[in-house]
């Protein structure tokens, strides 16, 4: 009996600390599909792209992978900045973004995982840091530093995101066109300049999302494929628009998996993500914090 | 600009089919008659086995494209119901071992099934919805075989081809026939839909599902039947897929070059009409053949997609609304 | 106005969210009655034409349809009743021919299936509608009022009872006005019943038999054009704008 309960409680507390890393993997898509309507599927690949980034960094001059990352979201913002308007030009503006404008995603998502693979190949690859390996010890509770790191990184980008969102004019655009396109362009603001920005947001906490994921486990460029099914489940579990949604649903998945991992074998887990947005879809589609 | 010449080419598509389903049928039977006996005297079974390769790619890009096409509804799980048809025939194969024209329906039955669930769970919503859901099928599938051990988990499972197959001088001979078949059945099949009231129905609400439910296309139903039709013929085609490779294991099964080229190959020949995936898979179908001899296939899958990005931007229309708009201009 | 009513709606509310759209609508319209729709912009006017024909649905109240309840109903199988309608954005089939626009209904409402037919049918609709010289252009390549045709000739090919025109007028000019009113008039002579939501008063007033008057979700005035226009509170409504 103590020994399931130990079993148990590990598994709650893993899990917790795994929905902390979701939160920075989800955050972006629930700002730029569950706010603004862009169905960006290749999300899940700049995530593997930050992860390749702290393991160059780390291993070629010896850089703390979160430091690169945080560096490297720089450029990103811009990258995610020019690559929603080439994608606003050629899809969106020409009402073509269901179709082909997600198969672009789609093929992009695709380059990514086949350049990263031809680039770094398919061995794991993982990176040093002193977090990595040492553990906290509560009673029979152990917390690993290196999913404690991700969780509070996790926590502060959604919080970074939620006041970010609420005080700055850009941000509070972002909440206008989310609600209303329209609104935004009565009082003379461009909704597309806004969902640009909003975008590179978003591609940011793609590549930060990454050096999180390097530091949890090893990785290879194949990995992101698992991800597509948990951030979209994410942001829909947690009501699209709504970032403590979107808090509350990585929690619900990360507690979910571990569960499921300690209990039923690690084999499993990637189903779960599916599972729930398999059901959340069909029985209720605005998700738990959804109006 | 490009629409004219899409509605063009479906009265002209229209205006062939009144020379009737006969001749259609004439010219399929001959041409691969001869493609038959072209291949018979390279007198290599490997011709055999990339024609299979091109003809597979033939029938999921025409599968496909009945929902992504006509529909405008995008499956990202290309792989997971072919590798349903896969299974399903791995799992015919370790118990009752039925002969394969047996085991092909009932692949096809089993992805329909897949495909007519996987629909009455999310084609209420937005379409977006779908294709987010058909894009972690393939993930929660490929969970399910590699915990599976009675089909080979993750280390996979081998298949006995039959040691003699009657007409047929070889068994690679035997299956490049069996896909020709589920090759020009998947275009009949594509091609009759665009022609009936299916196909008009689903034009219609490709373009304006309220707009459409207003002129009295029941939206849901047809969304229902147009993804019912295309999984089951996605698993058809994967059912000799077992005895081709011989050995199944998730990766084969649920491979990225079957979830990349089914989607890339109709949208890069053209999803308006049946004849586009046909050119795509073609073109494509053959131009990896020839390069795997050469580059690995992992550049040969980058080719792919840059090539698909590329189309998607400059031609949405694909090849075919390419060359007609190239025509168009020269009048 | 003595035939039984056709199309009714009882109690229709329609709530987004905690903002009211619609509040308590009672409405009638009688078989062959031309019925004007006014209100200000935002009022719920499109919201009442979308529980009405299925686009949306209401929380509470029914919408009867030739007796029968149809407030649960698709929007395809309220099509398939007799119920049909144009968009205040014209939604045309862009992928398709002017002439297959026209043929979807006739095929899906009236169930024709030898092409033949559907040819013959959809351009006696395109020349009732005065569109058939464009039977074979794409709807990229109208003008608004050709659009605006095309809604309308959807519209009939579903050989409706009830008809329901969104602004099937906005941003005309005056003489196009006349062609869409002289248009409507005369399907109204075939027994079509029609309510017309429209902003142009003079429209309004030479169209419509009775005139309603929907203000922030709640219907105000109900009846003869003339003295709903008097009304204190659609004066008030329209002199506030």
């Amino acid at each position: 009996m103590t020994f399931s309960l130990d079993l148990f409680s590990n598994a709650i507390v893993s899990g917790i600390l795994l929905g902390g890393f979701y939160c920075a993997i989800a955050v972006g898509i629930t700002i730029v599909f569950g706010m603004l309507d862009i169905v960006n599927i290749a999300h899940p690949a700049f995530i593997m792209t930050g992860g390749f980034i702290a393991y160059f960094a780390n291993t070629q001059f010896g850089i703390d992978p979160l430091a690169a990352c945080a560096i490297a979201m720089i450029p990103a913002y811009y990258l995610g900045r020019l690559l929603y308007r080439f994608y606003n030009v050629a899809f969106e503006k020409r009402g073509e973004e269901s179709l082909q404008g997600l198969a672009f995603f789609f093929g992009l998502l695709f380059i990514i995982e086949v350049a990263l693979l031809l680039i770094f190949g398919v061995d794991y690859r993982f990176v040093e840091a002193p977090y990595i390996g040492p553990t906290i010890e509560i009673g029979f509770i152990s917390i690993p530093w290196r999913l404690l790191i991700p969780l509070i990184v996790g926590l502060g980008l959604v919080l970074v995101i939620i006041a970010f969102l609420s005080r700055t004019f850009i941000g509070k655009a972002i909440l206008a066109v989310s609600q209303d396109p329209l609104a935004l362009r009565l009082v003379g603001g461009s909704p597309v300049k806004v969902k640009e920005v909003a975008f590179g947001l978003s591609i940011a906490t793609a590549i930060l999302a990454g050096a999180l994921l390097i530091i949890i486990q090893p990785i290879e460029p194949s990995f992101g494929r698992d991800f597509i099914g948990r951030v979209f489940c994410i942001t829909v579990l947690g009501g699209m628009t709504s970032l403590p949604g979107t808090i509350v649903a990585s929690m619900i998945l990360g507690v979910s998996e571990s569960l499921t991992s300690t209990f039923l074998g690690p084999s499993w887990s990637p189903a779960i993500a599916f599972g729930l947005l398999l059901i959340t879809l069909a029985v209720r589609p605005v998700g738990i914090f959804g109006r | 600009m490009t629409s004219p010449s899409i509605t063009a080419s479906g009265a002209k598509a229209r205006a062939s089919s009144s020379l009737g389903f006969p001749l259609i049928l004439l010219i399929c039977v001959v041409s691969s008659a001869v493609l038959y006996f072209g291949l018979s005297q390279l007198d290599s079974s490997y011709a055999f086995l990339a024609a299979y390769t091109v003809l597979q790619f033939v029938a999921l890009a025409t599968a496909w494209n009945i929902l992504g096409g006509y529909a405008g509804y995008v499956n990202f799980g290309v792989a997971a119901f072919f590798a349903t048809g896969v299974y399903t025939s791995v799992i015919i194969y370790k118990t009752v071992q039925w002969p394969l024209l047996v085991t092909i329906p009932v692949a096809a039955a089993a992805a329909g099934l897949l495909g007519l669930g996987m629909g009455y769970l999310t084609l209420r919503l937005r379409g977006v919805f779908f294709s987010i859901a058909t894009l972690a099928l393939a993930v929660v599938l490929n969970t399910i075989v590699v915990n599976w051990s009675f089909v080979g988990g993750s280390r996979g499972v081998y298949v006995m081809r039959p040691q003699e197959i009657i007409l047929f001088s070889s068994y690679e001979r035997y299956l490049f026939v069996v896909m020709l078949v589920l090759a020009i059945g998947s275009v009949l099949i594509a091609r009759t839909i665009e022609n009936s009231w299916l196909g008009r129905g689903l034009a219609a609400l490709k373009d304006d599902e309220m707009a459409a439910e207003c002129a009295g296309v029941p939206s849901l139903r047809m969304k229902l039947i147009a993804t019912t039709i295309s999984g089951a013929l996605l698993g058809a085609a994967g059912a000799p897929f077992p005895f081709f490779v011989t050995y199944v294991d998730p990766p084969t099964a649920f491979s990225l070059s079957i979830a990349v080229n089914a989607i890339a190959m109709p949208l890069i020949g053209g999803t308006a009409t049946w004849l586009g995936p046909v050119i795509g898979a073609l073109l494509l179908g053959t131009f990896q053949q020839i390069a795997t001899v050469t580059i690995s296939s992992a550049l040969n899958l980058l080719i792919v997609g840059v090539v698909l990005v590329i189309f998607i931007t400059v031609a949405p229309n694909g090849i075919i609304g390419f060359v007609k708009d190239l025509r168009e201009k020269r009048r | 106005m003595s035939n039984a009513p056709v199309l009714t709606s009882r109690g229709l509310t329609k709530r987004f969210g905690g903002f009211v759209a619609l509040r308590e609508i009672d409405f009638a319209l009688a078989s062959g009655e031309r019925v004007g729709l006014i209100g200000p912009n935002g009022s719920g006017k499109s919201t009442f034409v979308n529980c009405l024909t299925g686009a949306l649905q209401p929380e509470e109240g029914a919408v009867t349809f030739k007796g029968v309840d149809i407030t649960r109903m698709a929007a395809w199988q309220r099509a398939r009743l007799g119920l049909a309608r144009s968009f205040q954005i014209p939604r045309p089939f862009r992928g398709l021919t002017v002439r297959e626009n026209i043929e979807v209904p006739l095929a899906f409402v009236s169930g024709l299936s030898s092409q033949a037919e559907l040819e013959t049918r959809a351009e006696e609709t395109l020349e009732r509608v005065g569109l058939l010289a464009k039977s074979a252009s794409s709807p990229k390549n109208l003008s608004q009022v050709e659009l605006r045709k095309l809604e309308l000739g959807r519209a009939l090919a579903a050989q409706p009872e009830v008809l329901i025109a969104d602004e099937a007028m906005a941003g005309l000019s005056d003489s196009e006005v006349d062609e869409i009113l002289e248009l409507l008039m005369q399907l109204n002579t075939k027994g079509i019943g029609i309510i017309l939501i429209e902003h142009i008063m003079r429209a309004v007033m030479r169209f419509s038999q009775r005139v309603v008057v929907i203000v922030a979700g709640s219907k105000i005035a109900d009846g003869d054009p003339q003295d709903v226009m008097q009304h204190p509170e659609v004066v008030r409504a329209y002199l506030g704008q």
